[in-house]
């Protein structure tokens, strides 16, 4: 099966004042397209550069990170938003969703985008599929923490990506509605054939996936993926 | 506490106090330089008028008059004036000039600069003449050399720098050369009906003061026919002659003030606005409300001292340079000094500004509550009562400050209330025009349109929205700043000639009547064309609706003023109106042999007088007396090349009168116009010529020396707009930042980003930018009819730079602040919590 995401020797280094701080260092790993993927690690141990790394969303210091054949290092920036609309779903820690746009303007930005006709339709029906059909017309301040992680999820899914990163998608709530986050997540998953990047701290959402990795001071410490040249080398 | 806390935002607290700075530093520099004008006139009244007084008439003193003039006091001396021409024999130059013979030791106050310098005196030994220095440059003549004036040669004996109460404007229309008085009489130019002002200039041993001296000699004055001006008329009148450019600097000043407000409040509620999640934690952890207000307010207070003190010391370095920019538009020199009073009304009015004006954004301070740390965007809901009442009663107190302030400034009442209510007006236009904005962009989207064009008009009505901060502060920018230019163009275009190349360009006057064949043919013979010929009757008002100039005088309730029984009314006699006059009221009515007489009057002079139509004067027509009703109203426009009368009368009634004639014409080049003065130099001597393109080139010379004022005012309205707009833009930055990352995380490109700001701020800027040009020429309008006394026009060079200009600059300013979306790395921008 083809690799969804491959990473490679990946290293990165954050400049704090004079020190330099290596937070990830020669990250390898590769994943097929459709599975899912946890990576849970102790705070600070460097998961959500991780997942921003892979998402294109900051610069990749050495190493080389590609998402279905595109190997981002190479890419401008312009050319890795593309990318990411036509690929990537993320959902953020912190729900991160445009606070000047309502629920159903946030689900629909990428659709748009993509410069989907359909945008108001699809992103309705994706609403509906959170069960959030009733509140489309909210603002995020209007929202609970649940209910905006609810509409990040179908904002990450509305492009049908082949690929979605998750980080800590139910740290921030209680256990009903964290369950039942995870459930919209491995169900989108298993239905649409998307692939799942997976921040957790929880280690019992962390068994459900089919691979994990696990990272301590910006190395991998555990992990059941190799990467395909490591793994021939 | 205060300090610390404002570690992270300086660079707003910055702005706002370059606001205050610049506000203040334009303020203190306008009023020094005012207060300098001021001192000056006062200073040098005396040697405005170069003597204690001025005794004056257009004849020749009689016995009678005279021995009156000896009673009052026996050190003075004897000037004529009138128009001549002036002839260079060596290079066959002609020019009209100021002729000034003297007898005597004038003047007593100030000096007659000459080079060398004992011309000023030496000149009166003999057929010598002291002429403009100017005049000498453009001609070529030199020390030595002669010149002719009417049929008398005199050599030139020294270069006249200056006089007593002229300025370089003055000089440059007419340029004065002084020969002595004995020679008067020689030079023929002296004949019945030429205009000659005869004058004595009195020293006297005390000082006169104006009132005892009007009550003791006014009546007598009166009955001799005589006219009279002291050192305190003189200080007057040359005050009100700086009338519009008083009202123009205080217009500035409050501009200036206004726009460093507007920044102030601007920058404050920018700088609160990245503290809100900070107070609402420090609130969670037990600051009540009124110690995180008193925390800011300090904060807000020492920068508003900073800024006010560095402002005033900007200002009062930058009085300095004021009164070169006006050099040559002043009959006197000024010395800068430093007015203490002046740099404490700067401080103290910076600090009230700073007050009054963060108060308002600081208020909302009280109303952070400790839930605004858990949920960034939670509302506390409206305004609750207490609020409201702190919020309404500080708006009054702002308004009555600046009604107080303009008041001040301007020291008219009438005038602060425009500039109050003009504001007002354009506050509550802006506001509606934004609140209109907001409901167009929120209705008019449609889902047809491009996801780029939905999204940057989306953003208009969107929470969080900048539209209705933006259109006020930039419209209110553009507004004041436009109309700094406009009143200019209002200005300006006073005294410029409208008209096209083919304006006729040249003037004869003083034509006696039978010189007028002969000069008919000498034009002819030049091939010119005699645009217009007009007879010339003057003669004065003596009467009005039965009221007597003494009359007037007594009765101040009247409102008559005295030089309207005193001045000359040059009239001429026809029946139907030439091209520059329009009828506004009642009729020409021509004269019927044995019926009352209809004369026209100019709309703006009768205005001013509030005459009436039927209203009844007695004129004196050279000894022999026509009474005579107002029949109807004229518009003049004065700034057709055109000769324009403020009285005509209807053929048929002035023929026989003595009279002198007024010939337009137009001439091609330089050449002939040089040629056919000399011509008439030699053949008339007493005609003047007036070369209007010459006039024309001194006013543009003149005009370029107060448009470098004005812009420099401008130019400092521009900075602090400036200011204003980066404040109001920045106000959001981190909030629009965010959105564009998180749009760029969803697969944006830069060009999507860069449009929808671009749609965005395109619209505000034009919105904002077309309300403000709008309402910048209803107020100059309403400034040109009620303060500058002007004919309004519309300035559209202007009006179309400025509106390109705000929309450039307020797309660049949002463009700019959208540049850490481009620039950084989207991790990096998202990581940081607001
Ligand atoms: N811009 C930056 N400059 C300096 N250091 C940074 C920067 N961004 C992240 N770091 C550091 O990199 C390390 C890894 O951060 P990261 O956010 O990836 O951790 P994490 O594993 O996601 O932790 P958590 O589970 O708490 O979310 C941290 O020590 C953090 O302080
Ligand atoms: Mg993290």
């Amino acid at each position: 099966m083809s690799q969804i995401l491959e990473v490679h020797k990946l290293s990165k280094t954050y400049q704090s004042g004079e020190k330099n701080l290596t937070v990830l260092d020669q990250i390898s790993f590769s994943l097929e397209a459709g599975k899912s993927l946890a990576i849970v690690g102790p705070s600070g141990s460097g998961k959500t550069t991780l997942l921003g790394l892979c998402a294109g969303l900051d610069r990749i210091d050495t190493g080389s990170v590609s998402i279905a054949g595109h190997a981002l290092d190479q890419l401008s920036e312009d050319q890795k938003a593309q990318v990411r609309n036509e690929n990537v779903g993320f959902v953020f820690q912190n729900f991160q969703l445009i606070p000047t746009l309502t629920a159903l303007e946030n689900v629909m930005i990428p659709l748009e985008l993509l410069g989907d006709k359909n945008a108001l339709q699809e992103a309705t029906a994706l609403l509906d599929q959170v069960g959030l059909a009733d509140r489309k017309n909210h603002y995020p301040s209007q929202l609970s923490g649940g209910e905006q992680q609810r509409v990040a999820l179908a904002r990450a899914f509305s492009n049908r990506p082949k690929i979605l990163f998750a980080d800590e998608p139910t740290g921030n709530l209680d256990e009903e509605t964290g369950a039942k986050i995870e459930k919209l997540l491995f169900d989108l998953n298993r239905d649409k054939g998307t692939a799942l990047v997976l921040v957790t701290h929880d280690i019992e959402l962390a068994h459900k996936t089919d691979h994990l990795i696990r990272l301590k001071g910006g190395k991998v410490f555990e992990s059941d993926l190799l990467s395909q040249t490591h793994a021939q080398s | 506490m205060a300090w610390k806390d404002s570690r992270r935002s300086r660079s707003k607290l910055l702005l706002f106090t370059l606001s205050i700075t610049i506000g203040i530093a334009a303020l203190v520099a306008i009023n020094s330089f005012k207060e300098n004008l001021n001192y000056e006139i006062n200073n040098q009244s005396k040697s405005l008028l170069g003597a204690d007084l001025e005794v004056y008439s257009q004849q020749p003193f009689t016995e009678e008059q005279m021995s009156f003039i000896d009673s009052l006091g026996s050190t003075r001396s004897l000037q004529s004036r009138f128009s001549s021409m002036i002839y260079f024999p060596q290079t066959g130059g002609t020019r009209l000039i100021q002729v000034r013979t003297l007898e005597g030791d004038y003047p007593y106050y100030g000096e007659i600069e000459t080079l060398p310098l004992s011309a000023a005196t030496d000149f009166k030994t003999g057929a010598f003449a002291l002429v403009d220095e100017t005049l000498m440059m453009q001609y070529n003549a030199n020390i030595g050399d002669p010149v002719k004036i009417g049929q008398l040669e005199f050599q030139i004996i020294g270069k006249l720098q200056s006089i007593p109460g002229q300025n370089s404007i003055n000089t440059a229309v007419a340029p004065v050369v002084y020969i002595p008085h004995q020679y008067l009489v020689q030079t023929g130019l002296v004949e019945r009906g030429s205009r000659v002002y005869y004058s004595y200039f009195f020293k006297t041993d005390q000082e006169i003061i104006e009132e005892e001296f009007d009550e003791t000699y006014e009546t007598r004055f009166e009955e001799l026919a005589l006219r009279y001006e002291t050192v305190d008329k003189r200080k007057k009148n040359t005050s009100i002659a700086f009338n519009n450019t008083t009202v123009f600097l205080n217009m500035s000043a409050f501009i200036a003030l206004l726009l460093g407000s507007i920044g102030v409040a601007g920058a404050v509620y920018s700088y609160l606005g990245e503290k809100r999640r900070s107070v609402a934690i420090l609130r969670c952890l037990g600051l009540s409300g009124r110690q995180a207000f008193y925390i800011y307010f300090y904060q807000v207070l020492t920068m508003g001292l900073l800024g006010s003190l560095i402002g005033t010391t900007i200002g009062t370095g930058l009085q300095l340079f004021l009164p070169r920019l006006v050099e040559g538009l002043i009959p006197f020199s000024i010395q800068t000094r430093f007015y203490a009073l002046v740099a404490l009304e700067g401080v103290a009015i910076g600090m009230i500004v700073t007050v009054l004006f963060s108060l308002l954004p600081l208020l909302s301070i009280l109303k952070i509550s400790p839930l605004n740390s858990i949920r960034a965007e939670f509302e506390s809901g409206g305004d609750d009562q207490k609020n409201l009442i702190l919020k309404s009663s500080l708006f009054g107190v702002i308004t009555l400050f600046l009604f107080s302030f303009s008041y001040l400034q301007i020291q008219e009442l009438d005038q602060a209330a425009i500039f109050i209510g003009g504001l007002f007006v354009t506050f509550l236009i802006l506001w509606l025009f934004s609140k209109g904005l907001i409901y167009l962009a929120k209705t008019m989207v449609s889902p047809k349109w491009s996801f780029l064009l939905r999204h940057g008009i989306a953003n208009l009505h969107r929470p969080k929205n900048q539209t209705g901060l933006l259109i006020i502060t930039v419209g209110m920018c553009t507004m004041l700043i436009s109309i700094m230019y406009f009143s200019h163009h209002v200005l300006l275009d006073q005294i410029t000639m409208a008209g096209s190349e083919e304006r006729p360009n040249m003037v004869l006057f003083d034509i006696q009547s039978h010189q007028k064949p002969a000069l008919e043919t000498l034009v002819t013979d030049f091939d010119l064309p005699i645009v217009q010929d007009v007879p010339v009757v003057t003669m004065r008002l003596l009467e009005y609706n039965g009221i007597t100039k003494k009359q007037a005088s007594q009765d101040s309730t009247l409102e008559i003023p005295d030089w309207l029984y005193n001045r000359e009314y040059r009239v001429t006699f026809r029946d139907s109106l030439i091209s520059s006059e329009t009828l506004t009221e009642g009729a020409l009515h021509p004269y019927q042999a044995n019926d009352s007489i209809f004369i026209s009057i100019a709309e703006g002079f009768a205005e001013r007088q509030e005459w009436e139509l039927g209203d009844e004067i007695i004129f004196n027509v050279q000894g022999a007396l026509m009474k005579t009703y107002i029949g109807s109203f004229r518009k003049i426009d004065w700034r057709r090349i055109q000769t324009n009368f403020l009285v005509l009368f209807p053929s048929g009634l002035l023929e026989e009168a003595p009279q002198f004639h007024v010939l337009v014409t137009k001439v091609k080049d330089n050449q002939q116009s040089a040629t056919f003065q000399q011509a008439i130099v030699r053949q008339f001597p007493n005609i003047s010529i007036i070369d209007l393109e010459l006039v024309l080139k001194t006013i543009e010379e003149v005009l370029v020396k107060i448009s470098f004022v004005i812009r420099f005012m401008a130019l400092i309205s521009v900075m602090t707009g400036l200011l204003v707009l980066i404040n109001s833009i920045m106000l959001s930055k981190s909030q629009r930042v965010k959105d564009s990352v998180l749009l760029r995380t969803l697969g944006a490109k830069a060009k999507h980003i860069i449009a929808i700001i671009t749609i965005e701020y395109l619209a505000l800027g034009s919105i904002a930018s077309l309300t403000g040009l709008i309402t910048a020429h209803l107020l100059t309008w309403v400034l040109s009819v009620t303060l500058f006394d002007a004919t309004y026009s519309i300035d559209y060079m202007s009006t179309v730079y400025i509106f390109i200009a705000v929309i450039i600059a307020t797309l660049v300013m949002g463009l700019l602040n959208m540049r850490p979306v481009l620039r950084e790395m989207p991790l990096t921008i998202l990581r940081r919590e607001n």
